[in-house]
C-alpha cells in the first residue's frame, strides 16, 4: 500500500509546476505567490553565504528577478525551489567576489578533509540547553557559531540541514559530487556540535547556577 | 565497530538511511560507548536547534521592493 502511495506521490506534479506555467502564460501574480513561498529561505541562504545584510537583500532581489526573466530556461528536471536556490547561491558568490576583489571565492576553498575530525568535547549537554539563554542571546550564539565555519562547510550545512535540500539536490546546486557533500556535511555537523558544546554543556558554563536552581543538572 | 567507524556512518544514522544490519551494529556500539552516544545526541540536537531557530528575519520593505521591481519588468516584457 505504502509503495503504491509513494509511486502516486512521485507521479503527481509539484504544486510549483502549475504556478510556473501560469507565470509563463503571463500571470505575474502567480510569480508573487512563488516569491512569498520562498523569499525567507532565499534571504537566509544569501545571508549565510554573504554574511552581510545589504548584500543578502540585493541577492534576494536579483535572484528572483533573474528567475523571473529566465523562467523559460527552467526545464522542470529539477524542482523550481532547487533551481531558484542555485541562482541565489551563484548570485551570493558573485557578490562575495565583488567585495573581495582579487581574492578567489568558491565553495571549494578551505577544504581540509579527514584529519582532525575526531570530536574533542565529549561532555553531554544540559537538557533543553537553549532554554538557558534568552531568544536574542541564543540567536547571537547560533549566528556567531555558524559564521565561524569554513564557507564550504557552512553552505552545505545550510542547504542540507536548515533548508531541507536532499544530498543529491545539494550536490547539484553546488556543483559538487555526492561524496563531497557527504564529507562536508559530516565535518560541518561535527564542528558546529563542538563549538556549541561550549555554551550548552551540562556541567560547566554561564548557566550553571540557573540550571542547578531548576534541578536540571545530571 | 570502532568509534572511528561509528563516526563514518553517523550522518547516515542521523538521516535514517542505514540498513537494518548496520543499524544493529551501530546500536551495539552505542550500548557500550558513552562518548559516541553523547556525540550522536548532541549532533542531532545541533541540527534540530538550527532548524528550529530563524536566525535572519526578512528585512521590512524588502518584499515590497521586489514586488515593484518585478512589476516594472512585467510592464516591459509581459
Amino acid at each position: 500500500m505504502s509503495t503504491i502511495q509513494s509511486i502516486a506521490a512521485e507521479n503527481e506534479p509539484h504544486p510549483d509546476v502549475a504556478l510556473v506555467e501560469r507565470v509563463r502564460g503571463g500571470d505575474v501574480l502567480a510569480f508573487d505567490t512563488l516569491v512569498r513561498k520562498y523569499e525567507r529561505q532565499i534571504f537566509r541562504i544569501a545571508q549565510h553565504i554573504t554574511q552581510n545584510r545589504e548584500d543578502a537583500e540585493d541577492v534576494m532581489q536579483d535572484a528572483f528577478l533573474k528567475a523571473y526573466e529566465k523562467l523559460e530556461q527552467f526545464q522542470g528536471n529539477s524542482k523550481f525551489y532547487t533551481w531558484l536556490v542555485r541562482i541565489a547561491v551563484n548570485e551570493s558568490l558573485m557578490r562575495l567576489r565583488k567585495r573581495r576583489t582579487g581574492k578567489m571565492v568558491s565553495i571549494d576553498e578551505e577544504i581540509d578533509t579527514g584529519e582532525g575530525s575526531m570530536p574533542r568535547d565529549l561532555a553531554d549537554w544540559a537538557p533543553d540547553p537553549e532554554q538557558n539563554y534568552g531568544q536574542a542571546e541564543l540567536a547571537e550564539i547560533l549566528r556567531k557559531t555558524i559564521q565561524g565555519l569554513p564557507q564550504g562547510f557552512r553552505i552545505v550545512f545550510v542547504l542540507r540541514d536548515v533548508e531541507g535540500l536532499s544530498t543529491e539536490e545539494t550536490a547539484e546546486t553546488l556543483g559538487l559530487s555526492i561524496p563531497a557533500v557527504k564529507s562536508r556535511l559530516l565535518r560541518a555537523r561535527l564542528q558546529l556540535r563542538e563549538r556549541l558544546s561550549r555554551y550548552f554543556r551540562g556541567k560547566k558554563g554561564p548557566s550553571k547556577t540557573k540550571l542547578e536552581k531548576t534541578g536540571n543538572v545530571q | 565497530m570502532t568509534c572511528k567507524e561509528f563516526l563514518a556512518t553517523l550522518d547516515d544514522l542521523i538521516d535514517d538511511s542505514v540498513t537494518a544490519e548496520t543499524r544493529a551494529e551501530l546500536q551495539a556500539h552505542l550500548g557500550r560507548c558513552g562518548h559516541c552516544e553523547v556525540i550522536l545526541n548532541t549532533t542531532r540536537k545541533t541540527i534540530e536547534i538550527y532548524r528550529s531557530h530563524e536566525l535572519y528575519d526578512l528585512p521590512p520593505g524588502l518584499r515590497e521592493r521586489l514586488h515593484t521591481a518585478i512589476m516594472a519588468r512585467c510592464k516591459k516584457g509581459c
